[in-house]
């Protein structure tokens, strides 16, 4: 068998691999990682799709004009805006993962929410 | 094109360009720079409303130099124009409505950094009403979910954060599911902008070509937006950074951010993929359901909530259903009526939440049993949360009944085990909603032996606005329907 897709499907196991963890783990820094692994993941998936093999980047520097010789650049342009937006939210989960950790001295979600639900109850009292 | 055809450019654009300005101002002066913005897009988009209601028509307005298939558009019809509107009116008011407790709850050097993040949110908000490409939609339910977990955050207290951290990551996973739809439907159709894509899917359907891949791209694009505003199986977030975020912020995520989301639906089943394919895919069927099972659920679980910033969490749940449950009939009718409960559950919502804090302030606590006879000690706010109420329950005189009646009618118009279904779940969430929304009322108004708190003009004037919008959706809402309808037959 001749699998030419052995790229989507690498993106897409890791895309498993990264949603399962962001859904399941309990640890917030492995959440992060999560994350970081599905964005990339579709990335690779997006750039893989974009790819022409035997083309080149669309980059005109040898005169040559035809179409044919490059590959569609707006893959590319999609992946690089996707990986500002993944940049901008890792940002906000990491800084929200370090206020929490000083706060409560601990890094799993459900410790975190045992942590806060005594706070409100000793509030209320 | 005049230069009313611009209006929807400058609603995006003066929010993105002011977040920069009124960050770097302190006080007073941000606070009455971000006022002044959104009384600027409130204003505009009811102008705009009014214009495009005379043009009669919509019209695609470009984004840079490149043309059509290449370069980024926007559009502009009438049901855009009355849900910007809409949206704006409530932003101003809730704003204005906010800002006498906001220094309690927002330390004041913060101020700028919120006021920033409340245009951004603004700024996303009217994104995605306007956008037409479907990638730009996706990088402005982006910004929209980082403003909207900052504005959780903002406030003080461990709660908040750990609530923004939850909403962050169900948010991220829907972004996810959405992100990954749109590149599967990119290499499809290899169109980003809406109406291309719509005749690219028109073709691979007529062919039966992709047949499958075009089921999992509507699922993975409902299911990512869906769990982003919070439909029934996925509301596991809600109730959590609904009550702890500061009030405005409660406002504005329960009444502005969900829809948006809801808004977006809306523009993927009728101008993305379009009603046929959808209901070939059978997602719609999909969203019924959990739409039916989100009114009457999240109704129950409300019931049993002893807080009462709970409870209305809970019952956005129940009121996101309903919307979806009339996005999912597939007939103009059922789009109609959920567009109308999107901005009528809007302008309810927001006000429940901004009394509520007005009930707290002279209660001490949200608890239900704290609550009692609070309505007594601040009547004004007591007024408008009983407003609120009945909107959610649907009695006369509040958009509440209007919404649920379009929605019955146009299941009734749809007809088969969709039409029984939704009259099931009508019925039950519509007594559920009575017995805890009635409860808590008739708790409110109970006699208290303190006195009524002085009334406040600056306090006054945009609550009795807001209820004032709440009445008047009730009382024009046939041109508001009609306005609804025409904008939906210019929408496909």
């Amino acid at each position: 068998m001749n699998y030419h897709n052995y790229i989507e499907i690498t993106a897409m196991i890791l895309f498993g691999i990264g949603l399962t963890l962001l859904v399941l783990d309990r640890n917030l820094i492995k959440k992060n990682i999560a994350f970081a692994m599905t964005d990339s993941a579709m990335y690779l998936f997006l750039a893989a799709k974009g790819y022409v093999s035997g083309r080149k980047a669309p980059i005109v520097t040898d005169g040559v004009q035809d179409m044919a010789a490059y590959i569609n650049p707006i893959p590319a342009g999609l992946v690089l805006t996707g990986i500002v937006v993944s940049v901008a939210c890792s940002a906000v989960m990491l800084a929200l993962t370090v206020r929490l950790y000083q706060k409560y001295h601990t890094l799993d979600i459900d410790e975190i929410t045992a942590l806060a639900a005594r706070e409100d109850e000793e509030d209320a009292a | 094109m005049s230069l009313w055809q611009n209006i929807p450019f400058v609603c995006i654009l003066l929010p993105l360009a002011s977040a920069a300005l009124v960050s770097v101002l302190k006080g007073k002066w941000c606070r009455a720079a971000a006022g002044l913005v959104l009384l600027a897009e409130a204003a505009l988009s009811v102008y705009f409303t009014v214009r495009m209601a005379a043009y009669g028509q919509s019209y695609a307005y470009m984004m840079g130099h490149y043309p059509a298939p290449w370069g980024n558009e926007i559009r502009a019809g009438l049901l855009e124009a009355v849900v910007s509107a809409g949206f704006s009116a409530v932003a101003l008011m809730s704003f204005f409505a906010a800002l006498p407790a906001l220094k309690r709850d927002v330390e004041e050097g913060r101020h700028s950094l919120y006021m920033a993040l409340l245009m951004l949110l603004t700024a996303a908000l009217q994104a995605q009403v306007f956008t037409n490409d479907l990638f730009t939609a996706y990088v402005f339910v982006e910004i929209m979910t980082i403003t909207a977990a900052a504005l959780i955050a903002a406030g003080r207290g461990g709660r908040r954060l750990l609530s923004s951290a939850r909403y962050m990551i169900m948010n991220l996973i829907g972004s996810a599911l959405f992100l990954l739809g749109i590149i599967l439907l990119y290499d499809l159709t290899g169109h980003l902008l809406m109406p291309d894509i719509q005749r690219a899917v028109a073709g691979l359907a007529e062919r039966g070509a992709y047949e499958l891949p075009l089921t999992v791209v509507v699922a993975l694009l409902t299911a990512g937006l869906a769990v982003k505003c919070g439909l029934f199986p996925f509301h596991t977030w809600v109730p959590d950074a609904y009550s702890a975020a500061t009030p405005l912020s409660q406002a504005l995520l329960s009444s502005l951010v969900s829809k948006a989301y809801i808004f977006l639906i809306c523009k993927i089943f009728c101008r993305v993929i379009g009603p046929r394919v959808i209901a070939m895919t059978g997602v719609d069927n999909m969203l019924l359901l959990f739409g039916a099972a989100g009114m009457v659920l999240g109704s129950v679980i409300a019931v049993r909530q002893e807080d009462a910033g709970r409870m209305v969490a809970y019952s956005s749940v129940a009121q996101i259903g309903y919307i979806c449950a009339g996005i999912a009939l597939g007939t103009q009718a059922g789009m109609t009526a959920a567009v109308f409960h999107m901005l009528s559950h809007a302008a309810a919502k927001s006000l429940l939440f901004l009394s509520l804090r007005g009930l707290r302030d002279v209660s001490g606590s949200t608890k239900r049993s704290r609550l009692v006879g609070a309505a007594r000690r601040h009547p004004l706010m007591g007024l408008a949360f009983t407003l609120g109420a009945l909107s959610m329950v649907g009695l006369p005189l509040t958009g509440g009944l209007p919404a649920k009646l379009n929605l019955g009618l146009a299941a009734a118009a749809v007809g088969g085990w969709r039409m029984w279904a939704l009259f099931a779940a009508l019925i039950l969430s519509a007594a559920l909603n009575a017995v805890y929304f009635l409860g808590t009322l008739v708790e409110l108004w109970r006699p208290s032996a303190e006195g009524a708190a002085p009334l406040k003009v600056r306090e006054a004037l945009p609550i009795g606005a807001l209820m004032a919008l709440n009445i008047a959706a009730a009382l024009f809402a046939s041109p508001l329907t009609r306005a609804i309808r025409l904008g939906l037959s210019q929408f496909g």
